[in-house]
C-alpha cells in the first residue's frame, strides 16, 4: 500500500474513531453536543504530553488520554445532564463548555499557549489505529445492542415516555456522554501522533460540527452509517483535490440538505451487516446472470 | 473611581453591540424555540456589506448602513426560508433545527472564505479616532454612536412588537403557534417578518462590528457572547436580551481590567454554563418544558 493511501486510511480511521463515540451519543440519546473537539483536544494533549514531556509508551498513554477525557466528560455531564436542560440549552452550554476549554489550553503553561506543542513521535501507524479503530466500533456495537442502548433509543424517541417507563435519564445520558468523550480522546490521542504536533486553534466548534455532520449525514441512530460517512468525507477531499476550504462549504451545504431533504441520514436506523452486503450481493449476481435465483 | 467609571462605560460601549445581537438573536429563538447559530454568518456578511458599500461604491456612510441592513435581511429571510421552512411543516424536533442552523453558519462562513479570502477588511474612518469625556470617562464617538443607535434601533423594534397589529402576531406566535393558526395568524408570514427584522439587526451589528473590530469570515463567532448575553436577560425576552448584553458587556470589561485579559472568555462561557444550571430562565425569561 502507498504512503499517501495508507495516509488518507489512517486519517479517515482516526475521524471514524471520534464519529463512533459520537454516534452514540448524539445518534442514540438525541442531544447535540458542539463541544465534542474540546475532548478530541483534551485525549490529544493528555498523549503528546505523556509521550513528550514523560517518555511515556503510546499505547499506555492513549488509553490514558481517553480515560482523561471521560473524567473530563463526567464535569460538564453530571451538572448539565443532571439539570436536564432543555436540548438547544443543553447545546449550547456544549459549545460555551467547547470555547472556555480552548481559550484555556491557549493560556495553560503545560500547553505551551497558542503555540502548542510540536515535534511529536508519529506514533500512529496503520496497524494500531485500525485496531483501536475495531475495538471502538466492536464496544460501541455491544454498547448500542446492550440493554443500555435499547434504554438511549427510548429516551431519544420520547423521553418523557421513557422516564415514565422507569429509565433513568440521566443515568442513560451520562454514560453515552463518558463512553462518547473517551472515544473522542482516543480520537484526539491518535489525530496528535499523525500531525506530530497540536495547537489550541486546531479544536474550534467547526471540528465538533463536522463530527456532528458525520453522524447525521450517516444517519443517527446508526452505527456503521456515520462510520460510512466519516470515512467517505475524510477521503472524498483526497479523491477530488480540492481545497480545504470548499469541503467545508459542501459540508455546511450537505447538513442543511439532510436535513431538509433526508433527515434520516444516508442510513437511516439501518445497519450495513456482512450478512446484508451478502445478501445484496446475492440479489445482485441474480439480476445479472439473469436466472432470478434471489425471487 | 476615575479606572472603575472608565471600565463600565467601555463595558456599555460593547454590551450595546451584544444586545442588539442578543435581541435579533432572542427573536428568533421566542418565535421557533431554537438556537439560530446562523445568525453569525448573517451578521458577517452584513458587515462585508456595510464594507464593500462604503469602499466600492463609496456611499455615504447612513446609505452604507441601510444597504446592509436590507442586504441581510433579505439573507435572514433566505436562510429560513431554504433551511428551516421545511423543517417547520413537518414539526421536526429542535435537534435538527440546530443542524440546519450550524450547517449554515458553515456554509456562510466558508463561502466567505474561499471567495473573498481570509483577509482582515478594516473600515475606512467615519468617526475618527476622537473621543469625547462622559462623567469623567472618555468614550470614543464610534462608540457612544453604535450605543445611542443600537438601543434607538432595538427601541423602535420593542415598539413595533408591542403596539402594532403585526405586532401583536408575532407576540402570538411566540406564545403558541398553533393557536395563533387558529385566530388566523398567518404562521409564514410572521415567520418570514421575524427573520427579516432579525436580519435587519444582524446588518446593524454587523457594520458596528466591523467599524470596531474589523470584517472577516469568523467574526460571527463574536455572536457566541450574543447567545450569553440571551441566557442572561431569558432567551426569548427582548427586555432581557438588551439587560443581558449590556451586563456581559460590563462584566467582561471588569474581568478584563480587574482579573486577567485573557481569562475574559474563560469567564463569560463559564459563566454561561453556570448561569444554564442555575437560573435556565434569566432574568426574564420563561423556562418552558420540552415539547416532545
Amino acid at each position: 500500500m502507498s504512503y499517501y493511501v495508507q495516509g488518507v486510511l489512517i486519517m479517515a480511521m482516526i475521524n471514524a474513531i471520534s464519529v463512533v463515540g459520537l454516534s452514540v451519543f448524539t445518534g442514540f440519546t438525541g442531544l447535540m453536543s458542539l463541544g465534542h473537539a474540546a475532548f478530541i483536544a483534551i485525549g490529544a494533549y493528555t498523549a503528546a504530553i505523556l509521550t513528550k514531556l514523560y517518555g511515556f509508551p503510546f499505547v499506555p498513554s492513549v488509553v490514558l488520554a481517553g480515560i482523561m477525557a471521560g473524567m473530563v466528560s463526567l464535569v460538564i455531564g453530571i451538572p448539565t445532564l443532571r439539570a436536564k436542560l432543555r436540548s438547544d440549552y443543553f447545546t449550547i452550554a456544549t459549545l460555551g463548555f467547547g470555547e472556555a476549554m480552548r481559550v484555556l489550553l491557549e493560556n495553560l503553561p503545560i500547553t505551551q499557549g497558542a503555540r502548542g506543542l510540536p515535534g511529536l513521535t508519529p506514533y500512529s501507524t496503520l496497524p494500531v489505529v485500525f485496531i483501536f479503530f475495531v475495538l471502538v466500533t466492536f464496544v460501541a456495537k455491544n454498547f448500542v445492542f446492550s440493554r443500555y442502548g435499547r434504554m438511549a433509543i427510548a429516551v431519544r424517541e420520547d423521553f418523557v415516555a421513557a422516564e415514565m417507563a422507569g429509565i433513568n435519564l440521566f443515568n442513560v445520558r451520562l454514560r453515552s456522554l463518558f463512553f462518547s468523550a473517551v472515544c473522542a480522546g482516543i480520537g484526539g490521542a491518535f489525530q496528535a501522533h499523525y500531525i506530530t504536533y497540536i495547537q489550541p486553534n486546531m479544536f474550534t466548534n467547526v471540528q465538533s460540527t463536522l463530527l456532528t455532520a458525520s453522524v447525521v449525514a450517516g444517519g443517527m441512530g446508526s452505527l456503521t452509517g456515520p462510520i460510512i460517512a466519516a470515512l467517505v468525507f475524510a477521503a472524498i477531499p483526497e479523491v477530488l483535490r480540492v481545497a480545504n476550504m470548499w469541503r467545508l462549504v459542501a459540508y455546511g451545504g450537505i447538513l442543511v440538505a439532510i436535513m431538509v431533504f433526508r433527515p434520516q441520514g444516508i442510513f437511516g436506523y439501518k445497519e450495513l451487516t456482512f450478512k446484508g452486503i451478502y445478501r445484496g450481493y446475492k440479489h445482485l449476481a441474480a439480476k445479472v446472470t439473469g436466472q432470478g435465483g434471489a425471487k | 473611581m476615575q479606572m472603575l467609571m472608565q471600565t463600565i462605560v467601555t463595558g456599555l460601549a460593547v454590551g450595546g453591540i451584544y444586545a442588539l445581537m442578543a435581541v435579533g438573536y432572542s427573536l428568533i429563538f421566542s418565535i421557533l424555540n431554537f438556537s439560530n447559530f446562523a445568525y453569525g454568518g448573517i451578521i458577517m456578511l452584513g458587515s462585508y456589506m456595510g464594507f464593500y458599500a462604503l469602499t466600492l461604491l463609496h456611499v455615504p456612510f447612513a446609505a452604507a448602513l441601510a444597504l446592509s441592513m436590507l442586504g441581510a435581511a433579505a439573507l435572514s429571510f433566505l436562510n429560513e426560508r431554504i433551511a428551516y421552512s421545511s423543517l417547520r411543516k413537518r414539526h421536526a424536533p429542535s435537534l435538527y433545527f440546530m443542524i440546519s442552523a450550524m450547517g449554515t453558519s458553515i456554509f456562510l462562513e466558508n463561502m466567505v472564505y474561499a471567495t473573498l479570502g481570509s483577509s482582515y477588511n478594516a473600515y475606512p474612518e467615519i468617526f475618527g479616532q476622537s473621543s469625547i469625556s462622559l462623567f469623567g470617562s472618555t468614550i470614543g464617538k464610534l462608540d457612544l454612536f453604535a450605543i445611542i443607535f443600537s438601543l434607538i434601533a432595538i427601541y423602535i423594534m420593542n415598539y413595533f412588537i408591542q403596539h402594532t397589529r403585526t405586532g401583536i402576531a408575532i407576540r402570538a406566535a411566540s406564545y403558541d403557534s398553533e393557536v395563533s393558526q387558529i385566530n388566523g395568524v398567518n404562521l409564514s408570514a410572521v415567520i418570514g417578518l421575524v427573520f427579516i427584522l432579525a436580519g435587519l439587526l444582524a446588518g446593524v451589528s454587523g457594520v458596528f462590528l466591523g467599524m470596531k473590530y474589523m470584517a472577516y469570515p469568523t467574526m460571527g463567532w463574536i455572536t457566541n457572547k450574543a447567545y450569553i448575553s440571551a441566557v442572561i436577560g431569558g432567551l426569548g425576552s427582548l427586555p432581557g436580551a438588551v439587560v443581558g448584553g449590556l451586563i456581559l458587556g460590563v462584566l467582561e470589561s471588569l474581568v478584563s481590567v480587574y482579573v486577567s485579559s485573557l481569562l475574559r472568555d474563560v469567564f463569560s462561557f463559564t459563566f454561561l454554563i453556570v448561569l444554564l444550571l442555575v437560573m435556565p430562565s434569566g432574568l426574564f425569561g420563561k423556562y418552558l418544558e420540552e415539547k416532545v
